[in-house]
């Protein structure tokens, strides 16, 4: 079988490569650019982008919106949810839960609650939806660079499906608040997630309010009314204050103190969501503002201001050097090596305050970096289970009839879609990933993909032996298939398991 | 430019190494670690930051009423331990074990570092070194490394999860796996053996062992029923391991939800049905194991404690001192440990948290020495004064 092993470079990457002068054969740099900026490479796809010219592919990548997605999308089109509105779905998926819980009687059990939901409203199908569209598109879209960088945003404002009205937000949190602003600017992609009802519930935001004494005058009255007597006791939630400040933007040592944390939290008292009767979208209630005088980050509000004070605030994370520093860093973490050279994370952070956080203009600064090129970062990076097995389900030119037992199976893997419960998201580095275990859920999933009996993936067994598989194996590893003179299948399987084939 | 490339390296990782097939080693192996009488270390890490004032309640404390007035306990409905500390009442399945004093509580514990991120708080504690960021391994790894055993098992660590976790990361040697029934390669054997000389066969003597002693048969004992939920799932893999004698001394779970920022709830709620299930994990665990426990110390452990008083959402923000619980056998419960700093005014920390008496790093030092043996404390935790005047004498 044909393979991509022409080179005895391979090996050096065992030993211990010195900072060479060694550069890249432009076969490996069409292979390093569809591991790094793709889902990987399906048969043929190498060939093809020597043919464009890796730095064209790369440039085309860089607009997706000049890219037809035709196939993907007449795909997506059987999923209805997908094109809902927020409110849509609330009513049709959350509203049944919220009727069922007011009809229930005083010792109904979890199990007649679901009884009382009609099949067809459950909330799970919103998520399998979603979840069915990443995989889809991760598989066959051709705007591949978009949909690593959606995992990269999705991950770095992560939002956590399993909790509470989260499950019916996501969809329109990825569609309206993500995927339109990751090639614009910083600042409209953080405003965004700040104003979105999935954030805004998921870190608590909704529910914070100004305490008491510091509320504007006969707005106690309202928060009464508005939320019942819970809401009595009503006062700040830090959650959001921090993890914006922690996580979003400066990073844990953007040298801000607990003091700022609370301050902040004062800021964003009234950055609510509407009832999910009225549909659960963005709201600045007033009434919930705290209307006193406070001091972020040494920036100072005088008493009596309002939602613009958020706003400000975002414009300031949004243009802070620590957070240039901080979103350069995870992008170098993606894209380049688990522990990016301090040059280039320098070098990408200042172009992101150059260009006033301008995000196609910072991967670019990434992709275009001789680190992204250099021999050193070939292969030096584990893929994590979601790239691993949609590049081994396209490295076997698998066709997805149904994303679902894949979706089950980046569970057993540890990276559930929209399933990291804190907002941390998933790692970024192989030492998340990498262990005994991991390693033999990998092992099984390569050998069931290879011989067609992955559930939902259709791989054409009797093409295995002449196409190529995209990796390249060292000399050793080629060495021990050959070996075994297994038939195309397992030795398919046994490519899609090797070491080579973990990394990127 | 520094790339990590540790990775291939690590014996716990993909070793690039290819190992010969030796078959016979891995039955030397398993006979070599099926020696009855090692002992076991179980830690079970809070992820998320639970709220230990509401988990082990001073309810002799007026304060405690003050700040909390619409998610305390009541006096009357804790599970009294000393007449000033009690027990929230959804630990009903675990308090015998006060009675019985297999079970002690280590209050106003934690990590001294003051991040109340849960990230950092819970990468510190993980590392053993708190406000140190570089550190590169977790804490029981090294305790594993330093307790260096040509007999040891390759089984010797595990993580019930399907990473390994921060704190066993290392050269330890642990293995993480989410069920031990579906741990190995299921092809062909002839794909094994590939795998194994791709990745080396350190990889695969887990699998083998397992495979051999077939722990997942085991049906829980003494009439133990495990909550169906993942921690009773975990901590009876766990068992299973421990009573098919594979040599294991050190196994972690985690269980998460206990982020309690809004509706946390007092004797009921949220909290209290987290407890509840986190309560019956742990019974249904000490029943199962029934005399095998005097070999077993179980710990549990959350990154940072919650604020004293509640929040605008009758819930709780991020604070700092937590509790921690001791179980098992050579423990000397029933009574809580620890100098109690009081929820007065005045006696919290920054004027919002229950203040730490006790360092964490105080309580493992002492699990690791009395139950594994591990003698040199000093690379567990450095830059520490591990100092056994500090131990709270939970173990006998």
């Amino acid at each position: 079988m044909k393979r991509l092993m022409t080179l005895p470079l391979a090996l050096l990457l065992l030993t211990g490569l010195s900072s060479s002068d060694a550069k890249l054969t432009e076969r490996q740099r069409a292979l390093h650019a569809l591991n790094r900026l793709a889902f990987g490479a399906r048969p043929g796809d190498v060939d093809r982008v020597m043919q464009i010219g890796v730095d064209q592919w790369i440039d085309q990548q860089l607009h997706p919106e000049s890219i037809p997605d035709r196939d993907v999308d007449a795909r997506l089109a059987q999923y209805d949810t997908l094109k809902m509105t927020d409110s849509q779905i609330v009513a049709k998926y959350y509203m049944p839960i919220v009727e069922a819980r007011k009809a229930r009687k005083e010792n109904a059990t979890q199990e007649d609650l679901r009884k009382m939901i009609p099949p067809d409203q459950r909330p799970q199908r919103v998520v399998a939806e979603l979840n069915s569209q990443r995989i889809l598109r991760a598989a066959g879209s051709d705007r591949q660079l978009n949909e690593v960088m959606v995992d990269f945003w999705m991950n770095h404002f992560n939002v956590f499906a399993g909790k509470g009205l989260d499950r019916v937000l996501l969809t329109s949190y990825e569609r309206d608040t993500i995927r339109p602003h990751i090639w614009g600017k910083f600042e409209d992609l953080l405003m965004a997630t700040a104003k979105s009802p999935a954030m805004l519930f998921y870190l608590d935001n909704a529910r914070s309010v100004a305490a008491p004494e510091n509320r504007p005058q006969r707005a106690q009255r309202f928060i009464e009314q508005m939320a019942g007597n819970k809401a009595k006791q009503g006062g700040l939630n830090e959650n959001y204050a921090r993890e914006i400040m922690e996580l979003h933007t400066l990073g844990v040592d953007g040298g801000y103190t607990q003091k700022d944390v609370t301050e902040l939290a004062r800021v964003f008292t009234g950055w609510s969501i509407t009832r999910p009767e009225e549909g659960a979208e963005f709201r600045f209630r007033p009434a919930m503002h705290d209307t006193q005088a406070k001091s972020v980050l040494g920036v100072r509000f005088g008493a009596g201001g309002g939602i613009e004070e958020g706003e400000k605030m975002i414009h300031i994370l949004a243009h802070s050097p620590a957070t240039a520093h901080h979103i350069a860093l995870q992008l170098c973490q993606r894209l380049v090596a688990d522990n990016p050279p301090k040059a280039l994370v320098d070098r990408v952070a200042k172009r992101f305050l150059q260009t006033d956080g301008d995000l196609r203009e910072t991967v670019r600064a990434v992709i275009d970096s001789k680190e992204f090129w250099d021999p050193q970062a070939y292969r030096a990076k584990v893929k994590s289970p979601f790239e691993y097995a949609l590049s081994a389900v396209r490295a076997v030119g698998g066709t997805v009839d149904n994303p679902l037992p894949l979706a089950r199976e980046l569970q057993k893997m540890g990276e559930p879609l929209y399933g990291a419960q804190p907002p941390t998201g998933y790692s970024d580095k192989a030492d998340a990933w990498m262990n005994t275990g991991a390693l033999m859920n990998r092992l099984n999933f390569a050998l069931a993909l290879a011989s067609n009996k992955m559930p939902g993936v259709r791989v054409d067994t009797t093409k295995l032996g002449t196409i190529d598989i995209g990796t390249e194996l060292t000399a050793e590893t080629k060495k021990t298939i050959e070996d075994r003179h297994a038939d195309s299948v397992t030795t398919a399987g046994l490519i899609l398991g090797s070491p080579e084939f973990q990394r990127q | 430019m520094s790339i990590d490339r540790r990775f291939f390296l690590k014996s716990s990782g993909l070793a690039l190494v290819a190992g010969g097939l030796l078959p016979n080693v891995f039955v030397k192996m398993a006979n070599a670690a099926t020696t009855k009488g090692k002992k076991t270390l179980v830690a079970i890490f809070q992820r998320g930051a639970v709220d230990g004032l509401n988990v082990i309640v001073p309810f002799g404390e007026k304060a405690y009423y003050d700040a909390r007035p619409t998610i305390a306990v009541a006096r009357d409905q804790v599970i009294n331990i000393d007449d000033f500390f009690g027990a929230h009442p959804s630990l009903v399945s675990i308090a015998p074990y006060f009675k019985d004093k297999s079970l002690a509580v280590v209050h106003a514990v934690g990590s001294p570092d003051t991040t109340r991120s849960h990230f950092d708080a819970q990468d510190f504690m993980e590392s053993g070194t708190p406000g140190v960021k570089t550190t590169e391994d977790g804490f029981l790894s090294r305790a594993l490394v330093c307790k260096h055993d040509q007999t040891a098992s390759p089984l010797r660590a595990v993580a019930l999860s399907p990473a390994l976790p921060r704190i066993l990361s290392g050269s330890g040697g642990a293995v993480a796996m989410s069920n031990i029934a579906q741990f190995g390669v299921q092809g062909a054997a002839d794909a094994q053996s590939a795998f194994e000389s791709m990745y080396g066969s350190a990889s695969f003597e887990a699998t083998k062992i397992l495979k051999s002693a077939a722990p997942a048969k085991l049906q829980p004992e003494n009439g133990a029923v495990y909550p169906n939920n993942q921690l009773g799932n975990s901590l009876k893999q766990i068992a299973q391991l421990i009573k098919s004698n594979v040599g294991l001394e050190v196994a972690f779970t985690d269980v998460s939800g206990w982020d309690t920022h809004a509706g946390e709830g007092g004797a009921q709620g949220q909290l209290a049905n987290n407890l509840r299930n986190f309560s019956d994990a742990i019974a249904a665990f000490t029943k199962d194991l029934g005399s095998r426990m005097s070999d077993v110390v179980l710990v549990t452990m959350s990154e940072f404690g919650r604020t004293v008083r509640e929040n605008g959402n009758r819930g709780t923000d991020h604070g700092h001192a937590n509790v921690m619980l001791v179980l098992g056998g050579g423990v000397k419960g029933g009574k809580v440990y620890g100098k109690w700093p009081g929820l007065g005014a005045g006696q919290l920390f920054e004027n919002r948290d229950l203040a730490i008496t006790t360092d964490f790093r105080d309580v493992f030092s002492e699990l690791l020495a009395k139950q594994l043996g591990v003698g040199t404390l000093k690379t567990v935790f450095p830059s520490y004064d591990v100092s056994p005047s500090k131990w709270r004498g939970v173990l006998a």
